[in-house]
């Protein structure tokens, strides 16, 4: 059963899931720019901005706690059930997921600073090779989990779960190439640790985007996908449904 | 009169006196075991009760249209609805208290474990002492605490001493939860105690004639929520051994209470599932509409 977009007849009802949802996508926000603001510090060696970034990551702890506290007081006065139900809990995860992410970037202006701390020399630019495409398709996930989130699409969601492979392989292939500067050259250690630690960062981004998007599917469909043979076999059933509810 | 001694006077009647044209107007006509309307699945495996094709019309009326649904052994099916869907018609089938109605007719198909209900074999006062029934509105006879009880299973004929009697009503008001609060007062009339307790009076009352079945209308619309409380406590324990088919205004106690849930909506039944089901990802529009607060 897709969701209902007729309206309750208790209009508040109404009003309050709206304000939810509004709030949420406005943390979304919060972290997308968190992700592009880090990601250029990092890129422009800015050290001021990289701390922008660490400060800015308790605007996005603020508003978890006020929607934690929102979600709760629909929960417990209005009592959802069915789709409003899985729209709040949906929304409910999507909120920890992205204050993970907001953490993950935090993450990545720590290293930032880290790296580019004056004592050390800078690193060499192929160190930083893989960083800037792995963010990118990191953002564009997360860019396109909120996106299905407001028009609630089942197929770009599963559209993102499936690019965190590619998240996943390019984290694998730039850890090999990372070990294989190590071996060759013993003195880029401490900088090729600090870039792992950005990739791994970026890699559970990917993650928690993928969790997103579970959240999406679950709130749409009713269905828990969080399992790769799951999902397989949720895929292949709703093609079987949408069949079954074409046929007259 | 005043308006409760009336109804407990057609409660009365109806216990006792089966409308005599009611075999002849129900006449087994089964015309679509597969109801087309009906989204989820209508069997279960141990059957208590199996209705299918069950049609009620209201002289012109057609209130009830070509319902089919198992009820299990066991189980606690709550049947859910905005008013005039259906649901109460329905569950007034499954012991004939709408051949009552003299403008009721009912068509199709209900059978108690294996009895078709509306064969012309079947005695009524049987049936109801089988297939008991709680109301809206606490009636307890105007009577003593222990004749409440103790009058159902006199007139079927289940006891024959005194001291059988009195375990029997004892054993009733104890399934019902009640007997701490009444011990020292049987002799007491039963319109003396609480709404919640003369409720739970009538369940002792319906349990006494040890039914298979216990239909419940409403049963706790007219409570406080600590009487409903402890009414859905008992119907949980209850469940053990009868079942229980109980039509409800409030979805939060169908979700409490049920297994199963059964949504009617304009005398059609539209979605039947598992309880947890309905009320998380209900398959039909109109199942999610209702139940949502989407009442269109």
């Amino acid at each position: 059963m897709a969701i209902s977009h007729d309206a309750h007849t208790v209009k508040q009802f109404d009003l309050q899931l709206a304000n939810l949802r509004n709030l949420v996508l406005e943390m979304g926000g919060l972290v997308e720019d968190q992700i592009k603001r880090a990601i250029k510090a990092l890129d422009e060696e800015d050290m001021t901005a990289a701390r922008e970034v660490i400060a800015r990551d308790r605007l996005i702890n603020g508003m978890q706690v006020k929607i934690d506290e929102d979600c709760i007081s629909l929960i417990a006065l209005r009592q959802p059930v069915s789709s409003d139900l899985r729209t709040v809990m949906a929304l409910f995860n999507t909120v920890s997921e992205l204050e993970r992410i907001g953490d993950g970037t935090k993450k990545v202006a720590r290293m930032t600073i880290q790296i580019y701390d004056g004592v050390s020399s800078p690193p060499s630019a192929r160190l930083l090779r893989d960083v800037t495409p792995m963010a990118e398709l990191a953002a564009e996930m997360l860019h396109n989990g909120l996106d299905a989130l407001v028009r609630l699409d089942v197929e770009k969601a599963l559209h993102i779960i499936r690019s965190d492979d590619d998240l996943d392989q390019e984290f694998q292939s730039a850890l090999r190439r990372l070990i294989t500067y190590m071996m060759e050259d013993s003195r880029t250690i401490g900088h090729a640790i600090n870039v792992i630690f950005i990739i791994k960062a970026l890699e559970r981004i990917g993650d928690h985007c993928k969790n997103i998007a579970e959240h999406i599917v679950y709130l749409v469909e009713g269905k828990n996908i969080q399992q790769r043979r799951n999902l397989d076999m949720s895929l292949a059933t709703f093609a079987q449904e949408k069949q079954q509810e074409q046929q007259p | 009169m005043s308006t409760t001694t009336i109804e407990i006077k057609t409660a009365l009647d109806t216990m006792l006196k089966p409308n005599p044209h009611v075999g002849k107007q129900s006449s087994v006509e089964v015309t679509d075991y597969n109801n087309r309307q009906t989204v989820g699945k209508i069997t279960v495996d141990h059957p208590k009760m199996i209705c299918r094709g069950v049609n009620v019309y209201y002289g012109e009326k057609h209130a009830l249209k070509n319902v089919g649904i198992d009820i299990g052994a066991n189980e606690v099916i709550a049947f859910i609805g905005p008013s005039g869907c259906g649901k109460s018609t329905f569950l007034r089938c499954l012991n004939r208290m709408n051949d009552t109605i003299p403008v009721c007719r009912v068509v199709g198909q209900i059978k108690l474990d294996n009895d078709d209900i509306y064969d012309k074999s079947i005695d009524v006062v049987q049936l109801r002492a089988r297939v008991g029934m709680v109301f809206q509105k606490p009636n307890p006879f105007p009577k003593s605490i222990y004749e409440n009880v103790a009058y159902g299973p006199r007139i079927h004929g289940m006891v024959n001493t005194k001291p059988e009697l009195d375990d029997l009503v004892r054993a009733s008001l104890e399934r019902a939860g009640l007997i701490k609060e009444v011990e020292k007062r049987l002799e007491e009339p039963g319109t003396s105690l609480s709404g919640g307790q003369q409720q739970r009076l009538c369940i002792a009352r319906a349990i006494a004639v040890d039914p298979e079945v216990i239909l419940m209308d409403e049963p706790c619309s007219a409570l406080d929520p600590i009487a409903t409380a402890k009414i859905e406590e008992l119907i949980d324990e209850l469940r053990e051994k009868y079942t229980i088919v109980i039509v409800t205004h409030s979805m939060q106690q169908a979700a409490r209470v049920s297994q199963r849930t059964a949504y009617f909506h304009l005398g059609d039944l539209i979605e039947v599932g598992e309880t947890d089901q309905i009320f998380t990802n209900p398959k039909h529009k109109l199942t999610e509409d209702y139940i949502t607060g989407r009442f269109g």
